[in-house]
């Protein structure tokens, strides 16, 4: 839910008038959302525009939302109320790799408190920790739907499945 | 992990073991597209009346018979006409629509295609869970090659009917699984559930008449064209039709995607044969048969009970078929510690909106985190039961029912692992 992200939202958000600039190709893959839709119904681009921004900016950040709202003809503050419901928007800078863990139920069970625990200390963080290069950062999330491939870890988009501390070593190490 | 049909021909399961399954070539190779061909060529009324004759059942979780949700859409109303897959696939347990979409999206499609020429409708909105990227791209070039064979987009195969398809992702919220969740965050808002009435299928999307189906229900309905709504029907029982799948998780040794008829006999078996029993030197304790949000089965309400697996049998069983996501635990599971994890998932998936759900759920992560941690008291279970009332049938959505079915069945049916978390001095009495 939005309490917990709504702490680091506080945190790291300051507001200014900035608006991101962004490629003219970036602009047509965004322009490109908008044919999805009914003309009079853009705001449904919404959610794929906020992970073009997070792509594109490392995070959801003031100046990406104002850059947005402007696009889509909506208030500042639409583009926040969305922004800051879903867990996959990052509202902070956060590592170049997000490890995320599964903690529910069926990974649990296969052995996540292990995985996570090789996983921090390999790293030296704790979990929503960032490494001081920004390479990795650790969250523990909510059930992916591998439950059969238990435990397993996302790390940005890529699932990663049946995990044993040696998998995730290697895994770790091949990450540049 | 097992992909595979028991006690019936794979229906569902069909095509997944091929090579390139996902592409047109090899769908069409194996029949694809042929029900489209034979259902454009019946009325609306009887594609309904056959999905109403296999007594296909929602497979989302809430089992609503398909047919009849079909016919609530006014096919009359000038409005556009939405159909919307839920590939939302969020509870815990459940992830047999991953592998559908992943290697037979062109089943969805044609299911997709089905109900909007039934129903009248041009647009077609496939929403995913945000984690499920890498899907999408499957499914974006299988609509990208449908579109190029004339199977989708304008006067399909030649007739005015014309029918689009786009593909939209979540971005991390249970909540969105919950259909007009769901219809809210495709518009662009945060995921709060609408109120019902006014139903989807009168005004959903955009305010206009929207079917949202699962997909596992969408990719049933080739196979019930094809063969004929009774004929499915009878593969599973009088009540349950057709095939279903489990997603099978946790200390078997054989987890996987099983597809069964409905009706299938018996729990047991599947659990001890089918699914390779429980990891080796340890023995059941608990299932919950159908995601995380039904009453979890102790192994004695399971062995030698012949517990038949459809929504009659798994009811009368004490439990639910739900999203079919089955979950297996040994001994080593204590319960309070499973149901604390389960309570802390409820907690981060209350969308807030709801007095009951929200200020519940904490409440309920703190008692069991007290628990857990060695300070539980001989009223704690008096109290959670109390709690959980206050839940049940009293939230805006049936997120806070989900909550309370889940913790209900733990307090109720394993009070032996609750008395182990007693305070020392509460501990025998
Ligand atoms: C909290 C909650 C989460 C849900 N999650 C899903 C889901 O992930 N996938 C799904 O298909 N249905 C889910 N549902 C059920 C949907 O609301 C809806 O019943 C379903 O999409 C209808 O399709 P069906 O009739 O084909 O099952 C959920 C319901 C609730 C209350
Ligand atoms: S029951 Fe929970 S998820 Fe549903 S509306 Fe209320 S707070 Fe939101
Ligand atoms: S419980 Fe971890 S993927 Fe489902």
């Amino acid at each position: 839910m939005a309490s917990a992200v709504a702490t680091d939202f506080t945190n790291q958000i300051v507001y200014t008038d900035e608006v991101a600039e962004f490629s003219p190709e970036i602009v047509a893959e965004m322009e490109s959302h908008l044919t999805k839709y009914p003309a009079e119904r853009k705001r449904s681009a919404l959610i794929p525009l906020l992970f073009v921004i997070q792509r594109e900016r490392g995070w959801v950040d003031n100046a990406g939302v104002n850059y947005l709202a402007r696009f889509l003809d909506l208030e500042v503050t639409d583009v926040w109320e969305t922004a800051t419901f879903y867990s996959m928007f990052n509202l902070r800078k956060i590592g170049k790799y997000h490890i995320q863990v599964c903690k529910t139920l069926s990974c649990r069970i296969m052995g996540e408190p292990d995985i996570t625990e090789h996983i921090c200390n390999k790293l030296g963080i704790h979990v929503g920790e960032t490494t001081e290069d920004e390479k990795f950062t650790v969250s523990r999330v909510e059930c992916l739907g591998s439950c059969g491939t238990a435990p397993m870890m996302q790390i940005n988009f890529d699932y990663h499945e049946d995990l044993t501390t040696e998998k995730v070593d290697k895994i770790l190490d091949s990450l540049k | 992990m097992e992909i595979k049909a028991i006690g019936c021909e794979p229906l569902q399961l069909k095509r997944v073991h091929l090579k390139d399954s996902h592409t047109l070539k090899v769908y069409q190779e194996n029949g694809g597209y042929a029900s489209l061909k034979k259902a454009m060529n019946m009325s609306s009324d009887d594609i309904i009346n056959e999905v109403k004759a296999s007594a296909l059942r929602g497979r989302g979780g809430a089992g609503f018979p398909t047919g009849m949700k079909w016919s609530f859409v006014p096919r009359d109303s000038p409005k556009q006409k939405y159909i919307v897959c839920n590939a939302d696939e969020s509870e815990p347990g459940t992830f047999k629509d991953r592998y559908l979409l992943e290697l037979d999206p062109h089943a969805l499609i044609e299911g997709m295609l089905i109900a909007a020429f039934a129903l009248g409708s041009e647009a077609c909105y496939i929403y995913y869970r945000g984690e499920y990227r890498y899907l999408i791209d499957i499914m974006d070039k299988a609509i990208e090659e449908a579109k190029a064979a004339n199977l989708v987009g304008k006067n399909i195969l030649g007739s005015d009917f014309n029918c689009e398809f786009y593909t939209h992702t979540g971005a991390g919220a249970y909540i969105c699984g919950e259909e007009t969740a769901l219809l809210s965050s495709l518009e662009g808002y945060r995921g709060h559930p609408r109120m019902k009435p006014p139903f989807p299928a009168i005004e959903g999307l955009y305010a206009c008449p929207t079917v949202v189906n699962n997909v596992e229900t969408l990719t049933a309905i080739p196979q019930i064209i094809e063969m004929g709504g009774e004929a499915w029907h009878n593969l599973g029982t009088e009540k349950s039709g057709g095939t279903k799948l489990w997603s099978v998780s946790g200390h078997v040794k054989k987890p996987g995607v099983y597809e069964l008829p409905m009706g299938y006999m018996d729990m047991e078996k599947f659990i001890m044969e089918d699914c390779g029993g429980i990891r080796n030197g340890h023995e059941l304790k608990a299932c919950i048969p159908g995601g995380s949000s039904v009453y979890a089965m102790r192994a004695d309400q399971i062995f030698g009970k012949k517990v038949r697996m459809d929504y009659e049998g798994l009811v009368e069983a004490g439990s639910l078929v739900g999203s079919g996501g089955f979950i297996v635990m040994d001994e080593t599971v204590d319960i309070v510690d499973s149901t604390k994890n389960l309570t802390e998932f409820y907690k981060h998936e209350s969308c807030g909106w709801c007095t009951p759900c929200r200020e519940g759920t904490d409440w309920l992560t703190k008692i069991f985190t007290r628990i857990a941690d060695g300070g539980g008291r001989p009223e704690d279970a008096q109290l959670i039961l109390d709690l959980v009332d206050n839940i049940e049938g009293k939230s805006f959505c049936a997120l806070g029912d989900a909550a309370a079915w889940a913790i209900q069945g733990a307090v109720k049916r394993f009070p032996e692992d609750f008395k182990k978390h007693l305070l020392p001095n509460n501990g025998n009495n």
